[in-house]
């Protein structure tokens, strides 16, 4: 869940006093108050829509909703002399995209420093997968020569004094010894080559996705004019997270620049492209999405209170939407522009007449039937969990070996039940404080490994009863099982078999129709003692998948 | 009640100990003995008196001294120093042992070894510590060159102890210990779990005014306890009167089976849907990521993906639906082409689809994977509209608070219609919750990556008075439709917490105790009942 918290005070000179009717407007518009405190506000941003992670962009969606706000255009400035960034052939095979600009006549302080820095931190959190995805530097433009270039070096030939640090240190002694360089080290550990970018001194600005250079890379409040990068893997999404900042520096007042990008390679292009993006959409599908009526006027009225522009083109709708929005896939994601303007309150729920017929699962009918069988024997119904330690397996089963295990349990429990008693048995003994006798049981699905499944695993149903008294035998639990067996219309016989689970010759199996379906018998003193149940306890458990 | 009625509700209990009431307060051990009766079965006609106002109790505490656990051992067999006076008189009258455990002394006397004391008389210790101390403190052995020899009279080896005998004497009033006894006491008191004080409750009992007249009645009114098979039989009812009981007193408790409480409310949820004429889908616990995620237009690299939130299987991978001769048709191709851009006008996510990614296997994190694999299926048996719905487990790899489970129940369910929109999927989700108790809800906007529009849904509390989250419901995007279709057709999609709106029912409110599995709790568990 990605949280913004913005100044109140800032944001109140954007978009007028924070009243409880405005915190409302905010949840409506699909952003959530989280919290409102005397300096601060925090909403929830879903995570399609990283271009409200910044005050500036944040204020401005505000205003649209509340219908004070225009369609945000942006004037891009063209690229002045040395503009310009080459992506070198050698950067290719580890970071090979970079889309950049310059933003001038900007003023900073504590508090703008500080937004600027958030809003990387939201990006690189967000669409920016933790860096994996995209880095973002920013670098004040004066201490810096353009032209810049984007190069990748062997970590021992990179040299530079890194934000933070005390000394120059090489590329690999970032990734070694420095905070940043040890938290994301995993995004270039094993890279012949590390991306930097250089300027026309041959300076050092940074190496991303890690670290600034602290002699480039750091903006204070002198700070006038910027160059931005974001480098990455997905062009696309290189210059939409671009974009975000941009706009969010343009809400700031800032100037933008383009830049030359020079790449051989993948092309050459001019960056950032702030333009609108066309969609073209048939209102009558968004009301046929939504079940509502839906006149042209509306749909203009709705789109622009979420920032998005409409023009009616030789009788085709067309929706224009702003450089800084990464969400619009497809027409499909403007009906949800469209509703939330119009007001999720304010659609009326309906039911259609559309008939169906019901259809309830055989399965869990039938395991309703047992239960209800069982419960009026005066068995208790359990539930408990899928997943179980090896130990607790092992306490039964001591040869058992074929352990489903998942990874990186966040719980003790890390392997799939391979039956149904160890659970049980599991109750027993964690209730030895409960009257006496106890009669339990349970239905559900326990794993085996079989190749013939999509996944490789195959789910059974089973049924498992236990019984614990100072005297209960096989004749107690038999008397259950018979009566089970009756009331289901099913006939079954008991095959005496040795399993050093139960006490030999008091275990058999279950055979019905010839196939075997399950073990029932008295539980052998070993594995009572194994789980610290005291007094004599009997056990069946029965495969349910024949029945239906 | 008169005293004849009284009477003629007496229970043979009270019957029989109420004479042995005086009207001054006497013991309770003496009533039973004078009733014969046990001390549980007098106490419990005194208890019946007492609610008819016939008698009236005091209690007081007195100490008495008991065996211990220890005490009870040796008692039956014998004290750890008598045990190693034994075996010293043994050692004196022994020739040397080929183990040079006994070795002579230069005194002729013969001796063992203090090192080998806890081997040769088997005891632990702390015991072989005490039975030294106390048997030199009585001077009967004493130590030289880290032997221990015997120093005792024949006399003073087969005279009992003083604290065999006060042992022997147990359970005994702490007032009554005197002389020799208190001296072992004190010595037995220093060691642990030999004897035990022990406060005990001393009942009184006496004759109310009332009792004193009712106990002065004849009591040996010919009343029937027990209507039996032989009195119908014979007719030897006829003109009998029945004892009259007393209805208001407490009987033993009983619990019955039942089943578990989430079952009871997820069979009613079932009925809820059944009854709009849903169909139920089932399905594995465990799947691919192909119908968990991929199938759901949720990107690979999305981080509900990331291991830290979904339990995946170890070593384990899946096969994919089987790539169609053509493409048009192919789940697994248009798929990959949702995600990567093309389907439909979409954008995808712009980005290499992975079949490898796809294919590892996990527990699935929510319910929607029955949905997708039924929509793969209705794409074959053109069954439209189609309304299906699940109740079923979902998995996370969370850590285990009060509000988050690492198993928990979701209802889910879908409607497949060409004519499907926002609205209805509104209707069917508030005619849900008001059928389970929840009259109010509110919806939000919310973002998943396979719905558009999307919502999350909000019931009201009736009791807490506050919003509950439950979770999201939306409408399948195109490029999930598509894939499984050939053609966008509306689908409304939801899929919430269940326990959360069950909880609150039978007071839970920690949401462990849903699996806990407490026997005392289970029993104690009302029935689910909604109107």
């Amino acid at each position: 869940m990605t949280i913004l918290t913005v100044n109140k005070k800032e944001l109140e000179k954007k978009v007028g006093k924070i009243t409880p009717g405005l915190e409302d407007k905010i949840t409506e518009m699909g952003t959530p108050i989280e919290e409102v405190t005397d300096n601060e506000l925090s909403v929830e941003v879903f995570p399609n829509r990283p271009d409200l992670l910044s005050l500036g962009n944040f204020a401005r969606a505000v205003n649209q909703f509340n219908g004070k706000g225009k369609i945000a255009s942006f004037k891009i400035n063209k690229p002045e002399k040395d503009y310009t960034v080459t992506v070198e052939k050698s950067v290719k095979v580890i970071r090979p995209h970079t889309v950049c600009a310059i933003v001038k006549g900007l003023k900073f302080d504590d508090e703008k420093i500080k937004e600027i820095v958030d809003i990387q931190e939201k990006l690189h959190n967000s669409i920016g997968r933790k860096r994996k995805k995209i880095a973002i530097g920013v670098y004040p433009l004066d201490k810096i020569v353009l032209p810049i270039r984007f190069i990748a070096k062997k970590p021992e030939e990179i040299k530079f004094l890194p934000l933070e640090a005390q000394k120059e240190m090489t590329g690999s002694q970032i990734l070694r010894g420095h905070p940043a360089g040890r938290e994301y080290a995993h995004l270039l550990e094993g890279a012949e080559v590390f991306p930097i970018f250089v300027d026309a001194n041959d300076e050092v600005l940074s190496m991303p996705p890690i670290i600034n250079s602290e002699k480039t890379g750091r903006i204070n409040e002198k700070t006038r004019e910027i160059f931005i990068e974001c480098s990455g893997h997905n062009l696309v999404y290189l210059k939409k997270c671009l974009n975000i900042i941009v706009a969010s520096l343009a809400e700031m007042g800032g100037k933008i620049y383009s830049m030359n990008i020079k790449d051989n390679k993948s092309g050459n292009f001019i960056s950032p492209d702030m333009s609108v993006e066309e969609l073209e959409f048939d209102i009558k599908d968004i009301e046929k999405t939504l079940g509502i009526k839906l006149i042209e006027k509306d749909v203009k009225n709705y789109l622009a209170r979420m920032g998005i522009g409409y023009e009616n083109r030789k009788e085709k709708s067309v929706a224009l939407i702003p450089a800084y929005r990464t969400d619009i896939l497809h027409w499909i994601d403007l009906t949800e522009e469209i509703a939330i303007a119009y007001g999720y309150e304010n659609f009326e729920p309906e039911i259609p007449e559309i008939s169906t017929i019901a259809y309830e699962d055989p399965v869990g009918k039938t395991k309703q039937i047992i239960g209800n069988i069982l419960a009026g024997l005066g068995l208790l119904e359990t539930s408990s969990f899928h997943l179980t330690t090896r130990r607790n397996i092992k306490r039964m089963h001591f040869d058992y070996n074929d352990f489903i295990e998942v990874e990186d349990s966040k719980t003790e429990r890390d392997v799939l039940r391979m039956d149904m008693l160890t659970n049980l048995l599991q109750i027993l003994s964690e209730n030895s404080d409960a009257g006496y006798p106890q009669k339990i049981f349970e239905m559900g699905r326990v794993f085996s490994r079989d190749d013939s499944e999509d996944t490789g695993v195959k789910e059974t149903e089973r049924l498992a009863v236990v019984m614990v008294d100072e005297v209960m035998n096989f004749t107690d639990l038999k008397q259950v099982v018979d009566y089970l067996f009756k009331m289901l219309g099913v006939e079954y016989s008991i095959e005496n078999v040795e399993n050093s689970n139960y006490i030999i010759g008091r275990c058999g199996k279950m055979i019905v129709e010839g196939k075997e379906v399950g073990f029932i018998g008295e539980v052998a003193p070993r594995v009572l003692k194994n789980w610290k149940i005291k007094m004599p306890t009997v056990a069946v458990e029965i495969d349910l998948d024949w029945l239906f | 009640m008169d005293e004849k009625l009284l009477i003629e509700s007496l229970s043979p209990i009270e019957r029989n100990v109420l004479p042995n009431i005086s009207a001054r307060f006497s013991d309770i051990d003496e009533i039973a003995k004078a009733s014969i009766q046990d001390k549980t079965t007098a106490l419990r006609a005194v208890g019946f008196l007492k609610n008819k106002g016939l008698v009236e109790s005091k209690s007081s505490e007195k100490k008495v001294v008991i065996l211990g656990i220890l005490g009870v051992n040796y008692l039956k067999k014998e004290l750890p120093e008598r045990t190693l006076l034994n075996k010293l008189v043994e050692a004196r009258n022994s020739v040397p042992s080929k183990l040079g455990t006994n070795v002579p002394s230069s005194s002729g006397k013969k001796s063992i070894l203090i090192g080998e004391i806890r081997n040769v008389c088997g005891l632990n210790e702390n015991e072989a510590k005490i039975a030294l101390g106390t048997l030199r403190k009585k001077a009967l052995v004493e130590i030289s060159g880290g032997k221990l020899i015997l120093n005792a009279k024949p006399g003073e080896v087969t005279n009992k102890m003083i604290e065999e005998l006060f042992l022997e004497k147990l359970p005994m009033d702490l007032d009554a210990v005197k002389d020799l006894d208190k001296l072992a006491l004190e010595n037995l008191k220093s060691r642990k779990d030999i004897v035990e004080i022990e406060g005990q409750k001393k009942m009184k009992v006496k004759l109310t005014e009332l009792g004193e007249k009712v106990a002065s009645m004849d009591l040996k009114t010919d009343l029937v306890e027990q209507l039996t098979p032989k009195m119908l039989k014979q007719n030897s009812w006829k003109g009998k009167k029945f004892r009259r009981y007393d209805l208001s007193s407490p009987v033993p408790r009983v619990y019955g089976g039942k089943r578990h409480f989430t079952n009871q409310a997820i069979d009613y949820a079932k009925s809820i849907w059944l009854e709009m004429g849903f169909k139920e889908m089932t399905g594995n616990n465990v799947e691919t990521g192909f119908w968990v995620f991929d199938s759901l237009f949720t990107a690979q690299d999305h981080p509900v993906r990331e291991m830290q939130d979904t339990f995946y299987l170890k070593g384990m991978k899946g096969k994919l639906p089987e790539r169609c001769k053509k493409k048009e048709n192919c789940i697994l191709f248009k798929t990959q082409q949702a995600h990567e851009g093309g389907i439909d006008g979409s954008k995808g996510w712009q980005y290499e689809w992975n079949g490898e990614d796809a294919k590892k296997v996990l527990m699935r994190t929510h319910t929607t994977s029955l949905s997708a694999r039924k929509l793969r299926e209705i794409r074959d048996t053109k069954e439209f509209p189609a309304k299906y719905f699940a109740l079923g487990k979902c998995f996370r790899n969370e850590t285990v608070d009060w509000s988050h489970g690492f198993e928990f129940n979701q209802t889910e369910g879908i409607v497949v219609d060409e004519n499907a929109n926002f609205r209805q999927l509104l209707g069917y989700l508030k005619q849900f919750y008001k059928k389970m108790g929840y009259e109010k809800i509110r919806i939000r906007p919310a973002y998943f990556a396979y719905t558009e529009p999307s919502l999350e849904i909000d019931v009201f509390h009736p009791v807490h008075k506050e919003w509950v989250e439950l979770g999201g419901a939306g409408m399948f995007r195109p490029e999930v439709t598509i894939p499984m279709f050939g053609k966008h057709i509306p689908v409304l999609a939801w899929g919430q917490g269940f326990d959360r709106i069950i909880t609150e029912f039978f007071r839970i409110n920690d949401l462990r105790e849903v699996n806990k599995n407490d026997i005392n709790k289970l029993r104690e568990m009302k029935f689910w009942r909604r109107d």
